[in-house]
């Protein structure tokens, strides 16, 4: 049990992403010495200012940036390539979804790449389109969604492969209000519906409360590092108006405030 | 519907109008400077009498969609390597740069001499001739494929061949269109100049041979099949595209002319 549980979780010790400085002597980090273990089917959340490094430490976690130092595990092995375990969702779905293909076929795209046969491909991506909410949309392009449906697509499509990690770069932060709120109870449900590890990057507090388990604030760069994590003991599904709620936003609005 | 009505109206106007003033000039300054429409229209009579000018037509559509058609063919796979490849890219970026200010029809002598006075010295400037456009083009499209599309691949499981056939491909197909249907442009004006210096046949040597007869009436009918060919085969290019293309966002309207 308990192996099987490790099997999705992330440690990362002593991670650095840097470059070299202009006279070359110098050496500029982006991350600086980055220590954080999320545990098999948590909802992890990173929270910092806009050029923190969030999103450098994700792309380093899904493997489409090298770290310069560190290292970098999944579950017992270490990783330092994209794979089929961790899945992204983008922050923009129209450069991230295939405008060329349907939803049913970007849906579909993973399961196509592995040469699975069509009927079984068909029976998951229905049952993911059902998942997010997109039944009788199977057809349609793209460009003939809304964005948070898009999202939605993304989402579907990245759950399709089955990957026990979903990393996810502000996937919600070019909607409108209440779209966003609309995808975060959906996120959530669906999270608690299929108990994948997620690493969450946001700048919205409340963002960050509504979906986290544990919150890991990033200070500002460069040289930027997880400086607080808080824990979110508030049940599912949260409520924003709670007491306890907006007593958590507050200690954290404060940490930004200093 | 009113609108409809008045676009037509307004356009019969104009070719009137157009008309009139060829009249005009043909009136003001004698048929052997400006051949009127009528005087055009007695010298098409003869051109078709005589079946020169469907001959003359036909023979230039051969060479034009034969050398367009093989270009087409070898430059978008060559766009898509030199794209692709950074290292066959960084070679040869100076080498396209440096050969797409020649004009193909600076060519025209060293071709008679590399593949005879026949039609493969044409058609081999029409194949050169819309080569670097398809190859130029495709190579801007997949330079300009969003890295998030080629990540998402890659975090789905998709091998490096597999991004290529179903991301890099797909996404570039409308650079690859504008291309192939700027490079139709070039291919007439390059397919002229060759046979106004090295043809017995087509659409450019009528209109330079008719210089021997001092038929400018001929020059016209010349001109005007000119127009008529490229606008056709334009319109059949743009439509097809938007038909069978529609799904990878390619536009039916015109492209800019080099």
């Amino acid at each position: 049990m308990s192996l099987a549980t490790s099997e999705n979780s992330i440690t990362i010790e002593r991670l650095n992403k840097s470059y070299p400085g202009p006279s070359g002597a110098d050496v500029h980090y982006i991350i600086k010495d980055v220590d954080l273990v999320v545990k098999s089917g948590e909802f992890f959340v990173l929270l910092g200012p806009s050029g923190c490094g969030k999103s450098t430490l994700l792309n380093i976690i899904a493997g489409f940036v090298s770290k310069s130092g560190g290292r970098l595990r999944i579950g017992e092995s270490e990783v330092s390539k994209p794979g089929k375990d961790r899945a992204v969702v983008f922050q923009q779905a129209d450069s991230s979804l295939f405008p060329w293909l349907t939803v049913r076929q970007n849906v579909e795209f993973g399961l196509k790449m592995k040469k699975m046969p069509k009927p079984q491909r068909k029976e998951i991506s229905d049952r993911y389109i059902g998942l997010v909410g997109l039944s009788g949309h199977e057809n349609k392009f793209p460009r003939e969604l809304s964005g948070g449906m898009k999202q939605r697509v993304q989402l579907a499509r990245v759950l399709a492969n089955d990957p026990v990690i979903l990393l996810m770069d502000e996937p919600f932060g070019a909607l409108d209000a209440m779209t966003r709120r609309t995808m975060q109870k959906e996120l959530s449900r669906i999270w608690r519906e299929t108990n994948k590890t997620v690493i969450f990057v946001t700048h919205d507090i409340q963002e960050a409360l509504l979906l986290g388990q544990r919150i890991g604030i990033m200070s500002a760069g460069p040289s930027s590092n997880i400086t607080n994590i808080y824990d979110v003991p508030l049940p599912y599904p949260r409520d924003a108006a709670a007491p306890e709620f907006y007593e958590l936003y507050r200690t954290i609005q404060a940490h930004f405030d200093e | 519907m009113k609108r409809f009505g008045n676009k037509w109206i307004s356009l019969a106007l104009l070719w009137i109008g157009g008309v009139a003033v060829w009249q005009l000039a043909a009136y003001l300054y004698g048929p052997e400077i400006v051949p009127g429409p009528a005087a055009t229209l007695k010298g098409a009579a003869e051109l078709l009498a005589d079946g020169s000018l469907p001959k003359y037509i036909g023979i230039s559509f051969y060479r034009v969609l034969t050398g367009w058609a093989l270009g087409s063919l070898i430059g978008i796979p060559i766009g898509l390597v030199i794209g692709k490849v950074n290292a066959v890219r960084a070679f040869a970026e100076p080498f396209l740069n440096f050969i797409r200010f020649i004009p193909p029809i600076a060519f025209i002598t060293l071709f008679l001499v590399w593949f005879g006075i026949g039609e493969q010295s044409k058609i081999a400037l029409i194949t050169y001739a819309t080569l670097f456009i398809v190859v130029m083009n495709t190579l801007t499209g997949v330079l300009s494929v969003e890295e998030d599309k080629i990540r998402s691949a890659r975090s789905m499981g998709a091998s490096e061949w597999q991004i290529v056939l179903h991301v890099i491909v797909p996404a570039t197909m409308p650079y690859m269109f504008t291309g192939i249907r700027l490079a139709m442009g070039t291919s007439y004006m390059a397919i002229i100049g060759a046979e106004m210096i090295a043809a017995n046949e087509g659409v450019g040597f009528l209109i330079w041979n008719s210089r021997l007869y001092f038929r400018t009436d001929w020059i016209f009918v010349g001109l005007i099949s000119l127009g008529l060919m490229g606008f056709v085969t334009d319109r059949l290019v743009g439509w097809i595209g938007r038909k069978a293309l529609y799904r990878y966002g390619v536009v039916g309207t015109a492209p800019a002319r080099r």
